[in-house]
């Protein structure tokens, strides 16, 4: 696939330009940390972030989202019927997505598209992006997307991927439509000490980022013993079931759907949800299968890395992204859970 | 490709109660558009999200049998909010239905097989369909023996009283019919908990398939019973509740392990439900 090696400057013009043709959303300093906005001008985003607070999933399934309109006024003769709230959706282009966030998108199209049922919206919001990510040359502490089978310079979700070289990025076109978009950029070709460089960062960034636990070690134990192990009783002691760990995971999709109501007009809804908090899944009975604390914080580690895996055969439902780690309010960390899940010892690891 | 999460305009035909706690109403709905109608094929055993504008959206079992044409109905126990507002609904007003959904019970493998059916309570609905459906002159002769037992607290909690009776008039049918406990002399059926009548009438288990809807405490005290009269748990199926929301996989919460009872249920065999967590 076709390389360019693009100056920081040129790139802005660049990003000008595609800022007419695409809803560009790119990493944004709100005065505490980075988040995915649309960007007004080019030199809105800032691409010396290193991770964005939130992941990007909202920019494909929004925090909330009106999935339907009804009218409830009693001389409507439609009055009661719900129909499909109009949507657009435009040609988008997410600038400096981090490779573990665009491998977290194919990892939740697995659950969102299938052969039986596609999610209209993620799948038409998918469709009209394109993805122009930022390799991760400085990782952070709590990153570990090399174990969860991707890596800080990883293409696989990528359209284009960007490794930033200090003058410049040295862009690789993926996939077709980034070899397109790439095509359409003014750029040099690479000059060899920058591939050289290139490479070097990659080695640097991956060497940086230890092996946490083997993925492949999930596998050495069945369901049923994993769920029933002691270790889950240490594990739930501290968690305050916030919801934190699951509102900034990359891969955590769930969701609510509730209808609102203002006068005569409704608005059927949905919401990120989380498996942390009880009425996830309360019965109208009041019988609660995940009643407990320990139950729910079970389920969040047992879906990412045994049930997910199990049922999609690819991969674990974690990107290594390390913001549940980083910001759980209680140092719960998925890495020391996943090594007691992958092997027998109970200590601390 | 339709919007999964989109219900299709249907009218309340009728409205029946079935109990004489009156906790529990029949719904019969037809839809708006033929189209839709044509596009809402079902199997007993399937369930459906009934929408209603304003309120949001409950997973109900389909009591109807595919061989009923024109219409679909469902039996909703009266529970939260939108089940409270729908049993103040009346004839003619407007409400959605989406599915159907989930999988069903295993009709292809139930062909040539002997079929013992034994619920509780309100959870007789898509056993009702079930048995309508292997009732119905094209599919009677598919099936072998079917034995039914049904049991309900009192007289006055059973449903489709009407249809029992017809039921057990019938010579291609098995019916036991009982209640835990009941002071009206003129009763004339059973009276005993379901897994104690089970196991009286003791349905044989040769060249047979046990389907169990109930209430989780007659589950449990059945499942022994179809075990000692010889039902492999491969042969056991039953049909599982669980909070839902999307009903097609995706929005998460309807998990046992690695199964969303809403897409890969809600009907397990006991041997799949052996596999699987304790979590439900």
């Amino acid at each position: 696939m076709a390389e360019r090696y693009i100056s920081k400057e040129k790139f802005t013009r660049i990003l000008d330009r595609l800022m007419s043709r695409y809803r560009v959303y790119g990493p944004v300093f709100g005065g505490m940390y980075h988040d995915f906005e649309v960007l007004k001008e080019a030199g809105d985003a800032d691409l010396s972030f290193r991770n964005t607070r939130l992941s990007p999933k909202g920019l494909l399934h929004p925090h909330s989202e009106r999935m339907f309109e009804y009218s409830l006024a009693k001389d409507d003769p439609e009055a009661g019927i719900v129909k499909e709230a109009a949507k657009e959706y435009p040609a988008t282009l997410i600038l400096g997505i981090r490779p573990c966030d665009a491998r977290a998108f194919q990892l939740v199209e697995l659950n969102y598209v299938t052969e039986a049922f596609q999610d209209p919206w993620w799948r038409n919001r998918r469709k009209a992006a394109v993805l122009v990510g930022l390799a991760c040359n400085e990782p952070c502490e709590s990153c570990f997307c090399t174990t969860a089978g991707t890596g800080p310079f990883d293409e696989t979700g990528l359209d284009i991927l960007l490794v930033d070289v200090g003058t410049g990025y040295v862009a690789r076109a993926v996939s077709k439509e980034g070899g397109t978009l790439l095509g359409s950029m003014e750029g040099d070709a690479v000059p060899s000490d920058l591939t050289e460089e290139s490479a070097r960062l990659q080695r640097k960034a991956e060497g940086q980022l230890g092996k946490q636990f083997n993925v492949d070690d999930l596998k050495s134990k069945t369901v049923s013993e994993l769920f029933n192990a002691p270790f889950w009783d240490e594990v739930q002691f501290s968690c305050i079931n916030c919801g934190t760990c699951t509102f900034l995971c990359p891969t955590c999709w769930c969701f609510d759907i509730q209808d609102e109501v203002y006068k005569e007009r409704g608005d059927r809804i949905r919401i990120w949800d989380s498996c942390m908090f009880p009425l996830f899944t309360h019965h109208g009975s009041g019988h609660n299968p995940r009643a407990q604390k320990l139950q729910r914080v079970r389920q969040r580690f047992m879906h990412k890395l045994k049930y997910y895996p199990e049922k999609y055969k690819d991969g674990i439902a974690c990107v290594g992204c390390g913001r549940c780690v980083k910001h759980c309010p209680v140092n719960i960390d998925i890495r020391h859970v996943a090594r007691l899940m992958s092997t027998s010892c109970t200590c601390p690891a | 490709m339709n919007n999964p999460y989109l219900p299709y305009p249907v009218r309340i035909r009728s409205v029946v109660t079935e109990t004489e706690d009156r906790n529990l109403k029949t719904f019969e709905l037809v839809f708006l558009r033929p189209e839709d109608e044509a596009r809402f094929q079902y199997m007993p055993g399937q369930f459906a999200e009934l929408s209603v504008a304003g309120l949001g959206e409950i997973p109900i079992g389909i009591a109807t049998s595919p061989t009923e044409k024109g219409f679909i109905k469902f039996t909703v126990n009266k529970v939260g909010k939108v089940t409270h507002h729908l049993h103040n609904m009346s004839p003619g007003e407007v409400m959605g239905v989406r599915g159907p959904l989930g999988n069903w019970y295993p009709w292809e493998i139930l062909e040539g097989k002997n079929v013992v059916i034994v619920g509780g309570g309100f959870a007789f609905t898509t056993l009702r369909s079930s048995i309508v459906y292997m009732l119905h002159p094209e599919n009677r002769a598919r099936f072998g023996d079917i034995s039914v037992v049904y049991g309900a607290r009192s007289p006055g909690l059973l449903l489709y009283k009407e249809e029992l009776a017809e039921w057990e008039r019938r010579k291609d049918i098995n019916m036991h019919i009982t209640v835990d406990s009941t002071n009206d002399p003129t009763w004339k059926y059973n009276v005993g908990f379901v897994p104690a009548v089970t196991k009286q009438k003791a349905p044989s288990s040769e060249n047979a398939y046990a389907i169990v809807c109930g209430p989780p405490i007659m589950i449990k005290f059945t499942l022994p019973v179809l075990t000692d009269l010889g039902f492999p748990p491969d042969r056991i199926i039953t049909s599982l509740e669980m909070r839902m929301k999307c009903g097609i996989g995706i929005c998460g919460r309807c998990n046992i392990g690695t199964e969303y009872v809403c897409k890969d249920g809600p009907v397990f065999t006991l041997e799949k439900l052996s596999g699987l967590p304790n979590e439900y």
